[in-house]
C-alpha cells in the first residue's frame, strides 16, 4: 500500500494546492511542501527494506485479462529516482515560493508541479509496463502545463507545444514497443520482463522493439536528432526548468534505458544505436552550449550534452559503464539543479539572463557567486567535486571500450573533446557572469536574493562537495543498491575514490581542463566564426516545415471530405460502412446463405410484410407531404408491433405500441412549427446517388440478416431461463433481465432518457417560434376549443387507464408489462388529458414537477442498488419474498420491483417533460401574437 | 419466413438511409425513425424467429424464445424515442436560430437559393 500511496499522494496534493491557494497565496506552497514531505516519509520505511536487500512489489488486479495490473515496484534504481524526484522536488518547492512574483498564480504552479511529481513517481515506481506508459504520458501532459505556465507568452506556448509533440510522439512509439515487448515475454510485469532478457534478444521482433523503445527514450531525454525541443522548453519559469531538466522529465528517458538495461542491452544493435545517439548528443550539446549567450540556453545545451554522456555510457553496454551512468545521473541532478537555480536567482535579481550584459556580479552577490562557482566546477569535472568522479569513470569506460574497437583512439579522443568544451562553457558561466568587468545596462540593480531562495542551492552545493570528497561515505550505499537494481544482479567491483593513480583517464581529465581554459581564452574569434557558419542552423525551421506540411495535409484531407454539409458527411459514412461490409463479405469464403431450413410463410404474415413495404415506399415517396408521411409512419410502427406479437415478444409489442402513440404526438407537435411541406431541393444527380446508396445499404442489411437467420446459433439464454424464477423471482424473463440480471444496464439507459429530457428542456429554454396561422394551403387553423365528446370521454377514461398502467406495472415481473410499458401508458393517459382539455386546464389539476419525478425515479433506482451494497451484496443485487395478503392471496414482493418503479417514474417523467414542454411552446407563441382574439 | 423478414428489414434500411440523406430536418427525423425500426427488428431477430414461445416461465410451455435480444430491444425502443425527441427539438431550435429548417443551417449559400427559386418558377 505504501508505494501506491507515495505515487498517489502528489495527485491528491495537487487538488489541495490548487484549493488552498484560494485561501492564501502561500498556503499552496506550504501544502505542496507538506505533501512532498509526506510522500518522502511514506517512502522511507520501504527504502530501508531495499537497503536491506529486498525488492518490493505491490500488485492489485486491474484488467488482468489484458496483462494490466495496478502494480508498483521498489528496487535500488526506482528508489534512487524516487529520492531524486522527492528530494529535489522539495527544494524546488521552497525555491519557487520566492521565485514566483505576485502576479503569478501560485496555486496553479504548485498544482501542476505536484501533478508532474506524481507522474514521475509513477513512471519510476511502476512494476507493470502498461501502467508505466500511463504515467509516462502523464509526464508529457503535465510538463506541457508547466512549460506553458506563463500562458500569455508566445514562446512559452510554442515551447510547450513542441515539447508535447516530440515527447508525445515518442510516447506513441514507446507504447508500440512496450506492447510488442509484452507480447514476446507474455507479461507486462517488469519482474518477468527483466528476467527474460535472453529470450527477448533472440526473438525476431527484438530489433523493432529496440527501435521503438529507443524512440521513446531519445525523444524524452532530448537525444540527437530529437534534442531541439529542450532549449525551447526554457521558456518555462526557472524552477520548472531546474526540476524538469535536472532530476525528472528528461531523466525519465535515461531511467528507462537503465530500467530495461538487463532486458535489451548486450547486442551490437544496442551498442551502435544507443552509443551513436549518445556520442552525437554529447558533442553537439557541448559545442552549442559554448555559444549560447543566454544563461539558461547554455545550461539547456549543457543538459543535452550530459544526457548524451549518460546515454553513451549505457550504450557501451558493460555493467561497469552502466554503474558509471547511474552515478552520473545522481551527480548531474545535483549540480544541474543548483546551476539552474542560480540562473534563476541572477535573472530574478538583475532582470536579464544575457551573458553579454551580465558581468562582474561577484561584488553584488558574493554568496550566490560562490555557490555558482562550486556547482559549475562540478559541471566541468574539477577534482574534489562529484562531477570529477563520474567523469573519471566515464573516461575509464571510454578507454576500456575503445580498446576493443578498430580505431582505439577515436572514442577517447571524442570524449576528451566533449570534456574540453564542457570545461570551456562552465568557465564562461563563471567568468562572464561574475568577473569580466562591470555589468552593462541592467534593468535592476543587482543584489543578493532572499535567504531561503539560496538555501536549496546551499544544500545541493554541499552535497556536490560531500560526494566529491567522501564518495563512499555519502553516495556509496545508494549507488550500490541502485547499481544492483539496474543490473538486476550484483554489480562488478568498482572503486569510488578520488585517486586512481597516474593513468590515461587522469591524463584525459587534466587535458580537458587545460584545453578548456584555452578554448575559453580564444572565445571571441570562435564566436565570430560560429555566427558566420553553424550558428545559422536552426532545428526549428525543419520542425516547423514538417509540422506545417502535416497540418496542410490534414486540412486538405478534411476539406476534401467535409464541406460543412451534413448530407455529404452522412453519404460518406454510409459509403464507408457499405465498402467495409462488402469487402468483408467478399473475403468470406463460405456461402452467404446458411443451411438451416427456412420456415414456411403464411398468408397473413406475407400481407403484413407487403403492407410494411408499401408503407415504407409511400413514406419515402411522399416524404415532402409531411402530414401524409406521418400517417404512413404510423402504419409502419403498427406492423412492427404486430411482428413482435407474432414472434413471441409480448413485452416488445406493448412497448412499441405505446411508444408509437407518444412518437406520433411528438412529431405532430413539432410539425406545427415546421413547414408542412418540404421544398424540392435535390437535383436529379443527388437523388440518383442517394437512391443507389440506400439500395446498397438495404441490400447489404437484408443479405446480412438472411445470412444470420439461416445459420444455427448458440445462445446464452439458457442461463436466464433457468435462473429467472429461482434467482430473480419472476416468470417474465425479459423483465427479470431488465430489472435484475442486467439492472446496471437499465440504470444506464434510464439515465440516458433522463438526460435527453433535461437536454430538451435546456434546448427549449427561451425558444420563441412564430406561430403559424394557416396551413400550407392557406386554410386558417381552427380556433375552436376541444371537442366536448373527447373531453368528457378522456376524463372518464383517465382513472381506468391509470389503473391499467398500475396493473401492468405490478404484474411486470411475472407477465408481460413492467416499468417501461406502464410508464409509457401512464404518459399516454396524461397526454390525452392535455390534448383534450388544453394545457392550462390540465396543469391546474396536475401539479407535478416532472423534473422532480425523474429525479425521484433515478434516486429510487440507485437507492435500491445502494441498499444491496449496504447489506454487503454487490450493487443492485435483488431479493424477493412471498407475502400472503388476506383476500388478495399470495403476493410476491421483490426488491427489483422498487427498481422497476424507479424506471416507471423516469419514463413517465421524461416522456411528459418532453411533450408538455414542446406543447407549451404553442402557448408562448400564442401570447406573442397580438391579433389573436 | 426468414427471407420475408430479411427483405422487410432491408426495405426499412433503404428507406431510412434515403430519408437521412435529405436536406431538411423533418425527413431526416423520419429517416432516423425508419432506421431505428430496422435496427430494432434486426437485433430482435438475432434471437431467431419463434412462434408461440414467449419467454414467460410456465411449466406447460413447450419451449421459450431467446429473451436476451428482447430485453436489449425493449430499452432500445424507449431510448430511440428519447433520441427522436431530442433531434426534433434540436431541429426546432435550429429553425428558430437560423431561420430555416435545412440540416446545414446557414450553410446554404444565397446563390443556391436564388437558383432554386429560378428553377421552380
Amino acid at each position: 500500500m505504501n508505494l501506491a500511496l507515495v505515487v498517489l499522494l502528489p495527485f491528491l496534493g495537487a487538488a489541495l494546492a490548487a484549493g488552498s491557494a484560494r485561501l492564501n497565496r502561500l498556503a499552496s506552497a506550504w501544502s505542496a511542501g507538506a505533501v512532498t514531505l509526506a510522500a518522502a516519509l511514506t517512502l522511507l520505511p520501504e527504502a530501508f527494506r531495499v537497503f536491506g536487500g529486498e525488492q518490493r512489489v505491490e500488485a492489485w488486479d486491474w484488467i488482468p485479462a489484458l496483462g494490466l495490473f495496478f502494480a508498483f515496484r521498489l528496487d535500488g534504481l526506482a528508489l534512487l529516482f524516487a529520492l531524486l524526484i522527492l528530494g529535489i522536488g522539495l527544494l524546488i518547492v521552497i525555491y519557487a515560493r520566492y521565485y514566483l512574483s505576485a502576479r503569478d498564480s501560485m496555486g496553479r504552479f504548485y498544482a501542476y508541479m505536484l501533478l508532474f511529481m506524481g507522474s514521475m513517481l509513477g513512471v519510476v515506481l511502476s512494476e507493470n509496463l502498461l501502467q508505466m506508459m500511463v504515467f509516462w504520458e502523464l509526464t508529457s501532459l503535465s510538463s506541457f502545463l508547466l512549460i506553458s505556465y506563463w500562458q500569455h507568452r508566445k514562446d512559452a506556448r510554442e515551447g510547450a507545444r513542441m515539447a508535447l509533440t516530440i515527447t508525445g510522439g515518442g510516447g506513441l512509439a514507446l507504447l508500440a514497443g512496450v506492447l510488442m515487448l509484452g507480447h514476446v515475454v507474455g507479461s507486462y510485469n517488469l519482474s518477468e520482463v527483466l528476467a527474460a532478457g535472453d529470450m527477448i534478444r533472440a526473438h525476431p521482433l527484438y530489433l523493432p522493439i529496440l527501435v521503438l523503445v529507443l524512440l521513446g527514450v531519445f525523444t524524452k531525454s532530448a537525444q540527437f536528432p530529437f534534442h531541439f525541443w529542450l532549449p525551447h522548453a526554457m521558456a518555462a519559469p526557472t524552477p520548472v526548468s531546474a526540476y524538469l531538466h535536472s532530476a525528472t522529465m528528461v531523466k525519465a528517458g535515461v531511467f528507462l534505458l537503465a530500467r530495461l538495461f538487463p532486458a535489451l542491452s548486450g547486442t551490437l544493435e544496442w551498442n551502435l544505436i544507443v552509443s551513436g545517439a549518445g556520442l552525437a548528443t554529447l558533442l553537439l550539446g557541448a559545442y552549442t552550449a559554448l555559444f549560447k549567450h543566454d544563461l539558461k540556453g547554455l545550461l539547456a545545451y549543457s543538459t543535452i550534452s550530459h544526457l548524451g554522456l549518460i546515454t553513451l555510457l549505457f550504450g557501451f553496454g558493460t555493467p561497469l559503464a552502466a554503474v558509471a551512468g547511474v552515478f552520473h545521473i545522481i551527480n548531474h541532478a545535483t549540480f544541474k539543479a543548483s546551476l539552474f537555480m542560480v540562473a534563476g536567482i541572477i535573472d530574478h535579481e538583475t532582470g536579464t539572463r544575457d551573458m553579454r550584459r551580465l558581468n562582474g556580479l561577484l561584488r553584488y552577490m558574493p554568496h550566490t557567486a560562490v555557490l555558482a562557482m562550486i556547482a559549475a566546477a562540478a559541471l566541468a569535472g574539477v577534482p574534489l567535486l562529484n562531477g570529477f568522479l563520474s567523469k573519471e569513470m566515464f573516461f575509464t569506460e571510454a578507454v576500456e571500450v575503445g580498446r576493443h574497437l578498430p580505431l582505439a583512439w577515436l572514442i577517447p579522443l571524442l570524449v576528451t573533446l566533449a570534456g574540453m568544451l564542457s570545461v570551456a562553457y562552465s568557465l564562461r558561466f563563471i567568468h562572464d557572469v561574475f568577473f569580466n568587468g562591470e555589468p552593462i545596462d541592467l534593468p535592476k540593480k543587482p543584489h543578493e536574493p532572499p535567504r531561503f531562495m539560496k538555501v536549496p542551492v546551499d544544500i545541493l552545493v554541499v552535497l556536490c562537495l560531500a560526494v566529491g570528497l567522501f564518495p563512499s561515505l555519502t553516495v556509496g550505499p545508494l549507488l550500490a543498491v541502485a547499481a544492483r537494481g539496474t543490473l538486476q544482479e550484483d554489480a562488478p567491483l568498482y572503486h569510488l575514490g578520488l585517486w586512481h593513480g597516474f593513468n590515461l583517464p587522469l591524463f584525459m581529465s587534466m587535458a580537458t581542463l587545460a584545453l578548456g581554459v584555452l578554448v575559453y581564452a580564444l572565445r571571441q574569434p570562435l564566436f565570430a566564426w560560429h555566427e558566420r557558419t553553424l550558428g545559422r542552423v536552426d532545428a526549428r525551421i525543419p520542425y516547423h516545415a514538417v509540422m506545417d506540411a502535416l497540418g496542410k495535409l490534414a486540412l486538405h484531407i478534411t476539406r476534401g471530405m467535409d464541406h460543412g454539409s451534413l448530407q455529404a458527411s452522412i453519404a460518406w459514412l454510409v459509403l464507408a460502412a457499405l465498402s467495409v461490409t462488402v469487402v468483408g463479405l467478399t473475403l468470406y469464403h463460405a456461402p452467404l446463405v446458411g443451411m438451416a431450413k427456412m420456415r414456411p410463410v403464411d398468408a397473413i404474415s406475407l400481407t403484413a410484410a407487403l403492407a410494411l413495404v408499401l408503407a415504407t415506399l409511400a413514406t419515402v415517396r411522399w416524404h415532402r407531404q409531411r402530414l401524409t408521411a406521418l400517417i404512413t409512419m404510423g402504419v409502419i410502427g403498427l406492423i412492427v408491433s404486430l411482428t413482435f406479437v407474432k414472434f413471441s415478444a409480448p413485452d416488445l409489442a406493448l412497448t412499441q405500441l405505446s411508444v408509437e402513440v407518444v412518437t406520433i404526438v411528438l412529431l405532430l407537435l413539432a410539425l406545427f412549427f415546421l413547414p408542412q411541406q418540404t421544398p424540392a431541393d435535390s437535383c436529379r444527380l443527388r437523388i440518383g446517388r442517394d437512391v443507389l446508396l440506400a439500395l446498397g445499404a438495404g441490400l447489404v442489411v437484408a443479405l446480412l440478416t438472411l445470412a444470420v437467420l439461416t445459420r444455427p446459433f448458440d445462445t446464452i439464454a439458457g442461463f436466464f431461463l433457468e435462473q429467472a424464477l429461482p434467482g430473480g423471482g419472476g416468470t417474465n424473463v425479459v423483465n427479470v433481465i431488465l430489472v435484475d440480471f442486467r439492472g446496471f444496464d437499465t440504470l444506464g439507459e434510464i439515465t440516458v432518457l433522463a438526460l435527453a429530457a433535461l437536454g430538451i428542456v435546456a434546448l427549449l429554454h427561451g425558444l420563441r417560434l412564430p406561430m403559424p396561422t394557416a396551413d400550407a394551403e392557406g386554410r386558417r387553423w381552427s380556433a375552436d376549443g376541444p371537442s366536448l365528446i373527447m373531453t368528457t370521454l378522456t376524463r372518464l377514461l383517465l382513472p381506468l387507464t391509470l389503473l391499467v398502467a398500475m396493473f401492468i406495472l405490478l404484474r411486470g415481473h411475472n407477465l408481460p408489462g413492467g416499468g417501461f410499458i406502464a410508464g409509457l401508458i401512464t404518459a399516454v393517459a396524461l397526454i390525452v388529458q392535455y390534448l383534450a382539455n388544453g394545457i392550462d386546464w390540465t396543469e391546474q389539476r396536475l401539479r407535478l414537477d416532472m423534473q422532480r419525478v425523474i429525479a425521484a425515479g433515478l434516486a429510487l433506482a440507485i437507492g435500491t442498488g445502494l441498499m444491496a451494497m449496504g447489506l454487503g451484496f454487490p450493487f443492485l443485487t435483488s431479493t424477493f419474498t412471498h407475502l400472503h395478503w388476506p383476500v388478495v392471496g399470495e403476493f410476491e414482493l421483490a426488491s427489483a420491483m422498487a427498481f422497476d418503479f424507479g424506471v416507471f417514474l423516469v419514463v413517465v417523467g421524461a416522456t411528459m417533460l418532453i411533450l408538455v414542454q414542446l406543447g407549451r411552446l404553442s402557448r408562448a407563441g400564442k401570447a406573442s401574437l397580438p391579433e389573436n382574439p | 419466413m426468414e427471407l420475408v423478414i430479411a427483405l422487410t428489414i432491408g426495405v426499412l434500411t433503404a428507406g431510412g438511409v434515403f430519408l437521412s440523406l435529405r436536406g431538411h430536418t423533418f425527413p431526416v427525423v423520419l429517416g432516423l425513425t425508419l432506421l431505428s425500426y430496422a435496427v430494432n427488428l434486426f437485433l430482435f431477430v438475432m434471437g431467431r424467429l419463434a412462434i408461440g414461445l414467449p419467454p414467460i416461465i410456465n411449466p406447460a410451455a413447450p419451449g421459450y424464445t431467446d429473451p436476451l435480444p428482447q430485453a436489449l430491444v425493449l430499452t432500445a425502443i424507449v431510448i430511440a424515442f428519447g433520441m427522436t425527441a431530442f433531434v426534433i427539438v434540436l431541429a426546432l431550435r435550429a429553425k428558430s436560430e437560423l431561420g430555416n429548417d435545412h440540416v446545414d443551417g446557414l450553410h446554404i449559400r444565397a446563390s443556391d437559393q436564388e437558383r432554386q427559386k429560378g428553377g421552380r418558377t
